[in-house]
């Protein structure tokens, strides 16, 4: 008998890491679904040029990087890189974008450093904000106001650049909208846009909505704990509600989380775990770091939507943060945290 | 216990962590214990416990009777060895063992002659009357060492100096695939309550808590109705959801006090001892009947089995022909133990040893090989199920880039090696061999340590030799250098009284060194001499006595340089005495 000596344990759940990433990307469909119904089907040809650039630049790298091809695509991890830069960037983005953002996003977000598992910085957001500094004009007004009408041809036609944009069709996102208005309206009159419906962002609510539906799919699935999406969500709050209670002077707290990628970035981004602190205490400082660098920039920066800054800043913090962040371990009277 | 008495408090505290592995306990539990025939020969290796080796007692050629001891244990932590049946010791030598390492280690081989004839007994069913001190050394001579797995000397566990005022018996068998203490206590209830009554007695103990996982109602229900008849210092069973590892001792200590055992000490430190309910029963067996360890309850399970079952098996019982009973001769896996910690049987030959729990023989299909591992996604899932509240992720990165210092800063050695982590891992990652990696690293980079300490001290003492030689040469030399000017300046001036003086000097200081001598040679030196020749002829003895029993053929060169030695010894020892009796006169 030639036996197989195995260490232990011999008996796994084997779940593997491409269920969690098709878990996440099943998680992301309801508020697919809601961009397209309520802004334009465009997003979805945008999708396809994502993912397939994904999966063509991650087959080039791995090869490149003499690392077995087929093995890793399986993880699906590029897939969900590209869908969260994707969704992040407003619907009528040339093409040719969404291509180098995805590119950007693998090759210097995540191979350049060793691949998946060693990326300090989340991949999807080092692309976004690389696009928002180098186009920030096609970047910032390239979004269309809820229910504008545009079909998806002629979306079409404006993405690959066939047609110049037509005016009136391009609109400001609710959260820019507000901020540039507040100084000189009441929030009264702000709410009487087209952006919103009540006090309510039009469109917006139902994408943001529907990302807490695959959010909490996802927590209850225990894809991941809830420290690091409440963390973000209170550190937002928190400043909204102590500097924003005035609407007439600042950006409201039902904005703050609704009318932009708040919920997206609390249940997608700052859950990614790679680039994220490491304990549940320590997700739970990452994500409220998060919430108030976003609110910090939201309010006194120049970017309307700041969740990737914030989330690339706090990723400079995570190793800090698990320093300090170590649960007590059994046996132990005391935390230990620091260095040494 | 009367109506008015409190109910026993049988709160318990959540496991911290831990997973839940599919059970694939009811294929074996569903049979009594059985028992095969007696095997063609025994294997008895001598170490099958924690601690120092037993030394064998009998010699090639012996017979030896049911029960007898063939090997004495020897240090503090140890165990003895007895015969399983009557037979002939038929070989002392190397044999392949259950061990991690994959190294043979010394055995005695035992043919039973069939008549499996015991030894005198003398059974003590009014245990109760014994002192503890007549208690302890039958213990301590019955080669009992806790049977759940780890193997430590049972009697060296009682024998603690410490203050002990908790007994905790673990009945919790979390492991998936085993059911043998579920058997033993569905079947000897009142056996382990017995044996818990006399180590309850031998500690001194206040209360006994005994832990049982709820998914043996049998085993419970069982446990309860011999609660009963039980005398003793009270003791409560504790019931709790099935949750793997809530049997680690810690974990179990946590489940049942809601205290920890502080890192790197022991749970007599906290005044409790913690004993198996198979242990417990071996116990009695050894002090009521006078039945020393030699034999033990096994699982057999596994895909590949026709019937899992329990045996009693008897110690040193080879896998190879016990597998073979069982109609197995092929497997491609043996596990001694269960799916979670066992450990993998490299050779078949080897017997069945006190610590064997479990043989499990899976299939493909029960439990696949793993895939081949991923990166590390970082999910934070193993850190969701860790027992001890460790990071594992965080532990397995600084493993795989050896970082030592990072390893102990993250409590590496408060990892108690149960598998839950790898379990959950998506990534298939073999978190378990990293961390007993880093373990054995940091163990080995503690040895150097020391090591390269001693030889600094060595290094530094020699260089302060030296120094202090030259010295006193440079003191000689410059001694010398200005009596031979004196000289000269005294033969220019003609002065011969000047030589005279010089050479009456150079005279007078030979004298004292001659003095000196004859004063009497170095006592302290010879007797220092005699001794390490001693030890000298000692170490050649043993080594002697080795090669004798490993490699007959070379033992005359052993043999001749041991007579050298002796006859070192013999001059050190003359020149010794030839020094006193001149010291003397």
């Amino acid at each position: 008998m030639n036996l197989i000596t195995l260490s232990s344990p011999h008996h796994t759940q084997s779940t593997g890491v491409n269920k969690v990433m098709l878990q996440v990307l099943m998680a992301l469909v309801p508020g697919i679904v809601a961009l397209c119904l309520f802004f334009s089907p465009i997003y979805l040809f945008n999708l396809l040029i994502g993912c397939s650039t994904a999966l063509a630049v991650e087959a080039l790298i791995l090869r490149l990087r003499r690392c077995p091809v087929a093995f890793h695509l399986r993880d699906l991890s590029a897939l969900v890189t590209a869908v969260l830069l994707v969704i992040s960037m407003p619907p009528l983005i040339p093409w040719w974008i969404t291509v180098l953002a995805v590119s950007c996003a693998l090759l210097l977000g995540k191979h350049l450093y060793g691949g998946l598992g060693f990326n300090p910085f989340n991949p999807a957001m080092v692309a976004f904000a690389l696009m928002i500094v180098s186009f920030p004009v096609p970047m910032t007004t390239l979004w269309l106001a809820p229910n504008s009408g545009l079909d998806f041809a002629s979306a079409l036609q404006i993405v690959l650049g066939q047609t110049l944009l037509p005016d009136g069709i391009s609109s400001a996102t609710p959260l820019d909208y507000y901020k540039t208005q507040v100084g000189r309206l009441t929030a009264t009159e702000i709410y009487q846009s087209e952006l919103f419906f009540g006090i309510w962002p039009a469109g917006w609510i139902w994408v943001s909505l529907a990302y807490l539906v695959g959010g909490l799919f996802l927590l209850y699935k225990k894809v991941f704990s809830w420290h690091a999406p409440l963390g973000l969500l209170v550190g937002l709050a928190v400043l909204a509600l102590i500097f924003g209670l005035d609407p007439d002077s600042n950006t409201p707290l039902h904005l703050h989380l609704l009318a932009g990628s708040a919920i997206v970035g609390a249940f997608f981004i700052v859950t990614d775990p790679v680039s994220g602190a490491t304990s549940r205490l320590g997700k739970f400082i990452f994500g409220f770091g998060v919430g108030c660098l976003a609110y910090v920039i939201r309010t006194w920066g120049s970017y309307p939507d700041a969740i990737a800054f914030a989330v690339l800043l706090m990723n400079f913090a995570a190793p800090f943060i698990d320093h300090y962040s170590k649960p007590r371990t059994y046996g132990h009277s005391t935390r230990h945290q620091g260095y040494k | 216990m009367n109506a008015f008495s409190p109910a026993p408090n049988t709160q318990v505290w959540p496991l911290i962590g831990g997973v839940e592995p599919k059970e694939n306990k009811q294929q074996s539990n569903g049979l009594s214990i059985g028992y095969l025939p007696l095997p063609p020969f025994l294997v008895l290796p001598v170490n099958q416990h924690i601690g120092v080796a037993a030394e064998p007692l009998v010699a090639v050629g012996d017979q030896v009777l049911k029960g007898q001891l063939i090997a004495s244990s020897s240090g503090k932590i140890s165990a003895c060895l007895h015969a399983p049946t009557s037979g002939k010791v038929v070989a002392i030598e190397p044999r392949p063992v259950p061990h991690a390492s994959g190294l043979d280690s010394l055995a005695i081989i035992i043919e039973p002659d069939q008549q499996d004839q015991w030894r005198e007994q003398e059974p003590w069913p009014n245990w109760q009357q014994r002192s503890s001190e007549e208690l302890l050394a039958r213990l301590s001579e019955s080669g009992i060492v806790g049977l759940g797995g780890a193997g430590f000397p049972t009697a060296s566990k009682l024998s603690i100096d410490q203050q002990i005022h908790t007994l905790v018996v673990n009945g919790t068998e979390c492991e998936p695939y085993i059911t043998a203490d579920d058997l033993i206590m569905r079947e000897r209830a009142a056996q382990i309550l017995a044996g818990v009554a006399i180590m309850a007695k031998l500690l001194q103990v206040k209360q006994v808590l005994i832990g049982i996982e709820d998914n043996k109602p049998e085993a419970i229900a069982a446990m309860r109705a011999a609660l009963e008849h039980y005398q003793g210092p009270e003791a409560v069973i504790k019931t709790f959801p099935t949750k793997y590892p809530s049997g680690g001792e810690k974990q179990l200590i946590w489940i049942l006090t809601g205290q920890e055992v502080p890192s790197g000490r022991l749970p007599a430190d906290l005044g409790m001892v913690c004993v198996n309910v198979g242990t417990a029963a071996a116990v009695q067996q050894c002090i009521v009947d006078d039945h020393p360890l030699i034999s033990r309850i096994t699982t057999l399970t596994g895909q590949v089995l026709a019937q899992p079952r329990n045996y009693e098996l008897l110690i040193g019982t080879p896998i190879v022909w016990l597998l073979a009973q069982l109609g197995v001769t092929q497997a491609e896996r043996i596990i001694m133990g269960g799916p979670m910690m066992g450990e993998p049987l490299a050779n078949p030959q080897s017997p069945v040893v006190k610590t064997c729990n479990c043989l499990l023989l899976p299939t493909q299909q029960e439990l696949p090989l793993p895939p081949s591992a991923s990166p590390c996604i970082r999910c934070g899932f193993c850190d969701d199920v860790c027992p001890a509240s460790l990071l594992p992720q965080q532990l397995y990165y600084h493993a795989r880039s050896r970082n030592l210092e990072g390893l102990a800063q993250q409590h590496l050695f408060d990892c108690i090696e149960c598998g839950a982590c790898a379990y959950v891992c998506p990534s298939s990652i073999p978190l378990v061999q990293y961390y007993r990696y880093g373990k054995g690293e940091i163990r080995q980079e503690q040895q150097q340590q020391a090591k390269s300490e001693r030889a600094k001290v060595r290094f530094e003492n020699r260089q302060a030799r030296l120094a202090q030689e030259s010295a006193e040469k440079e003191a000689k030399r410059k001694a010398r250098a200005e009596a031979a000017a004196k000289a000269q300046a005294a033969k220019a001036a003609g002065d011969n009284s000047a030589i005279d003086q010089v050479i009456k000097a150079a005279q007078a200081k030979s004298a004292a060194a001659a003095a000196t001598k004859a004063e009497g040679p170095d006592l302290e030196a010879l007797k220092s001499a005699v001794e390490q020749a001693k030890n000298k002829l000692m170490m050649a003895e043993e080594r002697l006595a080795k090669a004798e029993q490993e490699m007959p053929e070379n033992a005359a060169a052993f043999r001749t340089a041991r007579d050298k030695f002796a006859e070192k010894l013999a001059k050190a020892e003359a020149n010794w005495q030839k020094a006193q009796q001149e010291t003397k006169t």
